[in-house]
């Protein structure tokens, strides 16, 4: 019998996620400024902090898409230094954008991103029903949609490919109430079948009762692991400061910030 | 790779077919070409029979570029770039898929151009195969050439200018190449016309090798 969501009762304690001293930069900025995370398979994992903190760029260096250029980072066992394109098919990541086509219909877009990540399309009518996509929504451009029918199409896909880790950031967003207890009964299904979620999301109360853990990031460093502390503006202007304003890094993420070799755009 | 190119190729058509840019648009202002290149040179004085050849191929080109601008204007909305490196298909699947879309629509036309080129021009055509093959092997060339430009401007906010800017030189060859084979096939060459099209497959073959091998990484970038 599966344990309490976000337990890891019942699951691998395999690790899906292994950061140490994780560094990723956005330019010359260190998004990612030592990042040390272990998160273990089938936990549900909420990932906090302030805008800028860098969620979204742990968030996308988990899916391979941020180039993780110092530390070690390890996702479903595939190290993200060597090669971070082969953890993608085992990757869903449900970001500010959609990916979607606006001119295909709510169905080609997620019978091509079914195909295209090599999962069979055997879940993929079960997803359009959970996401109640599956009625007169199923043949409509992607351009007609409101941005909250938009977001159930994307979580459709997530669904639909079933993959081991989930990468949600702010998922809540733009759905309504309805919405969001699907997207939270998604959540929870897809962590008792063994698969991964971290999310981020400012949808405090929400986020805590689905996640079993909750860390917290703050100028691109994990600053607090376990339980759930409330989202605040940090005293030390080094955790919230903008890019343009944020302190000196460390000297290890200065010197990698400062080499020529490494262009992200 | 085959297997992500087609279904890369199907849905960039798929699109393609919904939207309707390549036939209210850019068939329109391909044979819009044709026709102010008619204004232009006295159709009297028969120069257009004899620039026929070089006119429909300058017609092709810039066709092209709006062809391949609009296959990297789709990945370009709300993160279906990302979405693309995302959904693990192999690099060079996408290439393959998306030259092949551009390839289709080019093609397509050329056939609309072919027969505006007969019908406005008074072109008469003396070697149909060779008029064949010279449209196919360039268009392989057009759409890997310009597909592998197309992913090395994708990223930037300057795309949409810096695209011309790449392609139309590199692309010069397949202009030469093809207007010299089609001058022959439309009975104003001065040599079999085959040796050129000899020469449009090495710049398609050297393109697509480019593309096949170079894409991921230039995706990746983009």
């Amino acid at each position: 019998m599966p344990g309490p969501p976000g337990s890891v009762v019942g699951v691998s304690m395999a690790a899906a996620l292994r950061f140490r001293s994780a560094v990723a930069l956005l330019g010359r900025f260190p998004a990612l400024a030592g990042v040390d995370l272990d998160v273990a398979a089938g936990e549900i994992v909420l990932l906090q902090g302030p805008n800028g903190a860098g969620k979204t760029s742990l968030l996308r260096a988990c899916a391979g898409l941020l180039p993780v250029v110092d530390g070690v980072a390890e996702v479903l066992g595939h190290d993200l230094r060597l090669d971070r394109r082969s953890v993608r098919r085992s990757v869903g990541l449900l970001g500010h954008a959609t990916f979607l086509y606006d001119d295909l219909s709510v169905i080609d877009n997620i019978r091509f991103a079914v195909k295209a990540s090599g999962a069979g399309d055997g879940r993929l009518a079960e997803a359009m029903a959970v996401l109640g996509l599956d009625g007169r929504l199923r043949g409509v451009p992607v351009s007609r949609l409101s941005a909250g029918q938009r977001r159930r199409v994307a979580l459709a896909v997530i669904v639909a490919r079933a993959p081991e880790l989930w990468l949600l950031d702010e998922p809540h967003a733009g759905l309504d109430t309805d919405s969001r207890d699907v997207l939270d009964a998604v959540v929870r299904d897809a962590a008792a079948s063994g698969a991964t979620i971290v999310l981020a999301s400012h949808e405090h109360e929400r986020a805590t009762a689905l996640a079993g853990r909750t860390v917290t990031i703050a100028g691109g460093r994990i600053v607090d692991d376990t339980k759930p502390v409330a989202v605040v503006a940090p005293s030390d202007p080094a955790v919230a400061a903008p890019p343009e304003e944020a302190p000196a890094a460390p000297a290890a993420v200065a010197d990698v910030a400062r080499s020529e070799v490494v262009h992200v755009a | 790779m085959w297997r992500d190119a087609a279904l890369v190729a199907g849905k960039d058509l798929r699109i393609e077919g919904r939207s309707r840019v390549t036939t209210n648009q850019v068939a329109p202002f391909a044979i819009l070409v044709l026709v102010l290149f008619a204004f232009a040179l006295d159709p009297d004085r028969g120069v257009l029979v004899k620039a026929a050849a070089g006119l429909f191929w300058i017609a092709v080109l810039f066709s092209s570029l709006l062809a391949v601008q609009r296959s990297f204007a789709v990945e370009a909305t709300d993160g279906a770039r990302d979405g693309l490196r995302l959904s693990g298909l192999d690099p060079a699947g996408i290439f393959l898929g998306k030259a092949a879309a551009v390839a289709v629509q080019l093609l397509a036309l050329e056939v609309l151009l072919g027969v505006g080129v007969v019908v406005l021009y008074g072109a008469d055509l003396h070697g149909p195969l060779l008029l064949v093959m010279t449209c196919l092997v360039s268009t392989v060339g057009l759409a890997a050439a310009g597909v592998v430009y197309g992913v090395l401007a994708a990223g930037l906010k300057v795309r949409e200018t810096l695209l011309p800017l790449l392609t139309l030189p590199a692309l010069a060859p397949v202009l030469l190449a093809a207007t010299r084979a089609w001058e022959t096939a439309l009975g104003q060459g001065v040599d079999s016309g085959w040796k050129w099209v000899q020469l449009l497959a090495v710049f398609a073959v050297i393109y697509v090798v480019a593309g096949v091998l170079g894409f991921g990484p230039l995706l990746e970038e983009a």
